[in-house]
């Protein structure tokens, strides 16, 4: 066991880690922030995609004492300052880009990892930049729409097709 | 003008807030002062018999509290099955006992030996690992008619044999059947394979069990589709906890899709072990465990037989079926194959008459049960390929046989026992053709084979029975429970209403589709109305949601505990007026007298029931809650039209999915943005079964698809942009909102769209190949257009390659990857 300090969603924030501990687990058990997910153990699904320093990164697949004063942010601290949600947020519920949620945290964080990377993404450009993260709820239509909506560009509104 | 609110509004999600900002709480993020872990060593073997469970170094772990094996369990029940089959003889099903934790033998792999309980989940992963268990290896039954044929090895010692039943319906059809196909013009025969699939919503399931010991009362977190249930199945046949004593909540649940209606092992474990070792017991599942332990889906070896006369008119349906029922009898599972699936073979045609033969066998392999569709996806395969194969080989239009065979008048009772109550197929078929731009295929078709590539077009229709279920008609059927729902509405003082009701959200969005319902009814805001689901301690009984039944019954249940509200507070608004009820009129959240500009807010009624100073209590109480069950009087019938283009690369047999639209009669929509929503779903996991997905068996029963390494989930980039539709609407007839259920609908059909748009495509390009069973991976299709085996469901085995989908074994290239 050993001490691990991280800035998470801009405080600092320390936890116990075993060796072996994942960086999902220990945001999960040793912070309670329950927002990242896990939903494999192949690192395959992305439910459980974070930021460390300003990469996207699937929280399975990297230990928790590796990253002792590492910048995260989690789904926790993508809201705005007023509390108001983000910008992809917020176009995820315009276009109704969730169901059950359990994919969500995942699909938001990789998604503003895209837009970061490349503001105006074509449709195919999406769909490839989120290989990595399935979505059993949503057939993927309105992720879609809701990462072309968050970066601007014009979609049509939902149930209006 | 779209509405902005009410019923056919689609306001934005309530739920997505917290979701969207990591608020959500799912059952994993639930940790209960002081709980252990519990991890489950689960066999290896797909048959063996256990000759000891050494425990005795594992007990002297770090950390390891208790570990259990089967016989802990004594005087505990087996985990029941909910549906009783009588077969063709009226005998009813065989059906094993299905212990918590494997007693004497294992029968597949990923069936519990042993449960450590440990203070952390690494210790009691690191003890199971330390357990040795003395199994002697048995030779498995993995192919359903080697399992059913003389000399097997029986998966269960005590029983006759490893068939679960053997069932006919409708069982007078038969002889009349039998004569019509021998006696007609042309007769279609296709054999098929629908392929065994892992339900797979995005969060494993997970339980914590805890125990009060100063009220002796025990509280169940799990990912459930159906709280209530859980409670009756594991209070009543299980633990022996009285339902008062029994807590079951399910809280956010991250998808379900079938896999999570049934009562699992691992709930009652954790009940059991927590009120044993007086801590809390939480078990979260891994993935690689849920491939092996979440009841599957489908696994069908079908034969078909379509019979028709000169003018095309289709006079039979004969079907034999093998189903998969794999070691154990999950909850629901002998319904699926027979009253899921028996009852829809008529589809949307007036073939007059019809006989299903359904054999459920045992086997060496995971549970099978309820996936999306349930048996309605099996019968839609069938029919709408061997349709499709009857034109091609009569050289007819597809979309032509179809219309000439549509039903068209209703109420119309099929053969097979329902009564489609209310429908319109040619003009969800007509919306599709004007979707899709047909006239224009011809020339696609040629800027494809410009390109070296194939395109075909496939299309077919689909009907589905939803809202189960009538249950005095599904009592005759073997249900061994009713399926009403239920709901409670309560309204406070200052007019706000909470719903409790017994349906189940995990992604369908009912806290923002029931609010719209209620708030409509009543004329108020939206937000005025809370919608409360998946905990005991609330609602009075919920069947839960699976089926499409949610609005359907579950609605309905919503609407008649609010129609007993508002007549309640119409005759308090009556003595607040002083008025006579019957002039009482309720619109937009204000009585009025009739004819008069006499008025009272709802807010005053509401305080005035709590607050009764001026009321008339000689007549009726104060307070303003209400319960109501409903029960429906027939299940509903969702039905529509669906096409697909794709383009096939002969050189790799790769498919993509170019453009697929869909035409649905829902009857009344109350949110068509979630409405949407559900049908794209349904098509990427229907998609994903014809193209990608393959739950896959060795000859010795090891799974070899028990990751998402080695099980092609669909990706984003697998998937097209949708056309969806539900413009066509004919509302049921015996529900009060007129509702069909969307939930299924988009799984249901659009396997067939895909196979038949890949079979046109081959077609196109001179490749006479039948059928080809899905998935239809690169390897399947190249294989076929080079002149193998087309039919991998086929007994024989398809030369060259060694993947014998048959007997469900999977060569180099079969299970598709990323």
């Amino acid at each position: 066991m050993a001490k691990v300090t991280m800035n998470v969603n801009g405080k600092s924030r320390s936890a116990e880690a075993e060796g072996r501990t994942l960086l999902v687990d220990w945001l999960r058990e040793g912070l309670r922030l329950t927002g990242t997910h896990v939903g494999c153990d192949t690192s395959q699904c992305g439910a459980c995609v974070v930021h460390v320093n300003g990469d996207p990164v699937k929280a399975c697949s990297v230990l928790a004492q590796e990253l002792d004063g590492a910048e995260v942010t989690t789904i926790e601290g993508m809201a705005n300052a007023d509390g108001s949600l983000g910008t992809v947020q917020q176009a995820f519920q315009d276009y109704h880009g969730l169901q059950c949620g359990f994919c969500t945290p995942g699909m938001v964080m990789a998604a503003s990892a895209l837009l970061k990377e490349n503001p105006q993404p074509s449709e195919a450009e999406v769909r490839h930049y989120l290989e990595g993260n399935i979505c059993r709820c949503t057939g993927y239509h309105n992720i879609v729409k809701a990462v072309m909506a968050a970066s601007g560009q014009q979609v049509e509104p939902v149930a209006a097709e | 003008m779209p509405k902005d609110t009410g019923i056919g509004a689609s306001p934005k999600r309530r739920e997505d807030v917290r979701f969207l900002t990591g608020k959500g709480r799912y059952t994993d993020d639930i940790n209960v002062a002081g709980q252990a872990h519990v991890v489950f060593l689960r066999s290896d073997v797909a048959h063996g018999r256990i000759r000891g469970i050494d425990t005795a170094a594992a007990e002297e772990m770090e950390g390891v509290i208790r570990i259990f094996t089967a016989k802990d369990f004594e005087g505990v029940g087996g985990i029941p099955c909910g549906w009783q089959i009588t077969d063709r003889q009226g005998n009813p099903m065989q059906e094993p006992k299905h212990p918590i934790l494997a007693e004497g033998k294992v029968r597949h792999v990923g069936d519990p030996i042993a449960a450590v309980v440990a203070e952390t989940r690494d210790q009691a992963r690191d003890a199971a690992e330390v357990i040795v268990a003395d199994i002697e290896d048995l030779p498995a039954v993995i192919d359903m008619k080697k399992a059913v044929a003389e000399g097997a090895p029986l998966v269960h010692d005590d029983l006759t044999s490893n068939l679960c039943y053997d069932w006919g319906f409708v069982e007078e059809n038969r002889e009349a059947v039998d004569r019509a196909i021998s006696g007609a013009a042309h007769v279609t025969t296709l054999e098929l394979v629908n392929n065994r699939l892992v339900a797979n919503p995005m969060e494993p399931r997970v339980a914590v069990g805890d125990y009060a010991f100063h009220d002796d009362s025990s509280t169940l977190y799990t990912t459930s589709q159906n709280p209530h249930v859980i409670r009756l199945l594991m209070g009543a046949f299980v633990l022996n906890i009285p339902e008062h004593k029994l807590r079951v909540v399910a809280p956010d649940v991250g998808g379900g899709f079938g896999t999570k209606i049934f009562h699992y092992a691992e709930e009652a474990f954790c009940t059991f072990a927590a009120k044993q070792l007086q801590r809390p017991v939480k078990w979260t599942s891994s993935r690689s465990e849920a491939f092996m332990s979440d009841a599957h889906g489908r696994d069908h070896v079908t034969k078909i037989e379509l019979a028709l006369d000169a003018d095309h008119n289709f006079t039979a349906v004969r079907t034999e079926t093998y189903a998969n029922m794999g070691a154990y009898l999950s909850t629901f599972a002998p319904s699926v194959p027979t009253w899921l699936h028996g009852t829809l073979m008529a589809g949307n045609y007036k073939t007059p008459n019809i006989y299903v033969n359904v054999k459920a066998v045992f086997t060496n392999t995971v549970p099978v049960d309820a996936y999306r569709g349930a048996g309605r996806p099996e019968a839609t395969f069938q029919l709408e390929r061997v349709i499709d194969m009857a034109a091609r080989e009569l050289g007819v239009d597809p979309v032509e046989l179809r219309r000439k065979n549509y039903v068209t008048e209703f109420p119309y009772a099929t053969p097979v026992a329902v009564e489609y109550d209310t429908g319109d197929y040619n003009a969800t078929m007509d919306k599709l053709l004007s979707m899709i731009d047909r006239e224009g295929f011809a020339e696609r078709r040629r800027e494809s084979e410009a390109r070296g590539k194939l395109r075909g077009l496939g299309i077919n229709a689909y009907i589905e029975a939803c809202g189960i279920a009538p249950s005095q008609l599904v009592g005759q059927l073997g249900a061994r429970a009713g399926l009403y729902e239920s709901a409670t509405v309560r309204v406070n003082a200052t007019g706000g209403l909470v719903v409790m009701t017994g349906s189940h959200s995990h992604g369908q969005g009912h806290e923002t589709s029931f609010a719209q319902v209620v708030a409509d009814m009543i004329g108020i805001n939206e937000d005025q109305v809370e919608i409360v689901h998946g905990d005991t301690a609330n609602s009075p009984m919920g069947m839960g949601t699976y089926g499409s039944r949610s609005l359907a019954v579950g609605g309905s249940a919503m609407v008649k505990a609010t129609e007993k509200i508002i007549a309640k507070a119409k005759k308090i608004a009556a003595h607040l007026m002083e008025a006579s009820e019957g002039d009482i009129e309720l619109k937009e959240g204000r009585f009025t007298v009739a004819g008069t500009d006499k008025s009272v807010a709802w807010g005053d009624v509401t305080l005035a029931a709590y607050v009764p100073h001026n009321y008339p209590l000689e007549e009726i109480e104060p307070g303003l809650e209400e319960t109501a069950f409903y029960d429906p009087n027939n299940f509903t019938y969702p039905a529509g039209a669906y096409a697909c283009e794709v383009e096939v690369d002969p050189e790799t047999g790769k498919v993509d999915v170019l453009a697929f639209a869909a035409a649905d009669d829902f009857g009344n929509v109350v949110n068509p943005m979630i409405v949407e929503g559900q049908v794209h779903g349904g098509l990427a996991q229907g998609i994903g079964q014809a193209l990608l997905e393959n739950c896959a068996y060795d000859e010795e029963g090891q799974l070899l698809s028990a990751s998402y390494m080695d099980y092609a989930m669909p990706r984003a980039h697998d998937l097209p942009m949708f056309q969806v539709d539900h413009s066509c609407q004919t509302p049921c007839t015996h529900n009060p909102l007129g509702v069909k259920g969307c939930g299924e609908a988009g799984a249901i059909g659009s396997p067939p769209s895909i196979v038949n748009a890949v079979i046109d495509a081959l077609h196109s390009g001179g490749h006479d190949v039948p059928h080809i069973d899905m998935p239809l991976t690169p390897a399947r299709v190249w294989h076929a257009m080079q002149g193998g085996a087309a039919n991998l469901g086929s007994a024989q085995p398809a030369a060259g390659s060694g993947n014998t989908t048959h007997d469900r074994s999977v060569g180099a290239g079969d299970t598709a990857t990323h």
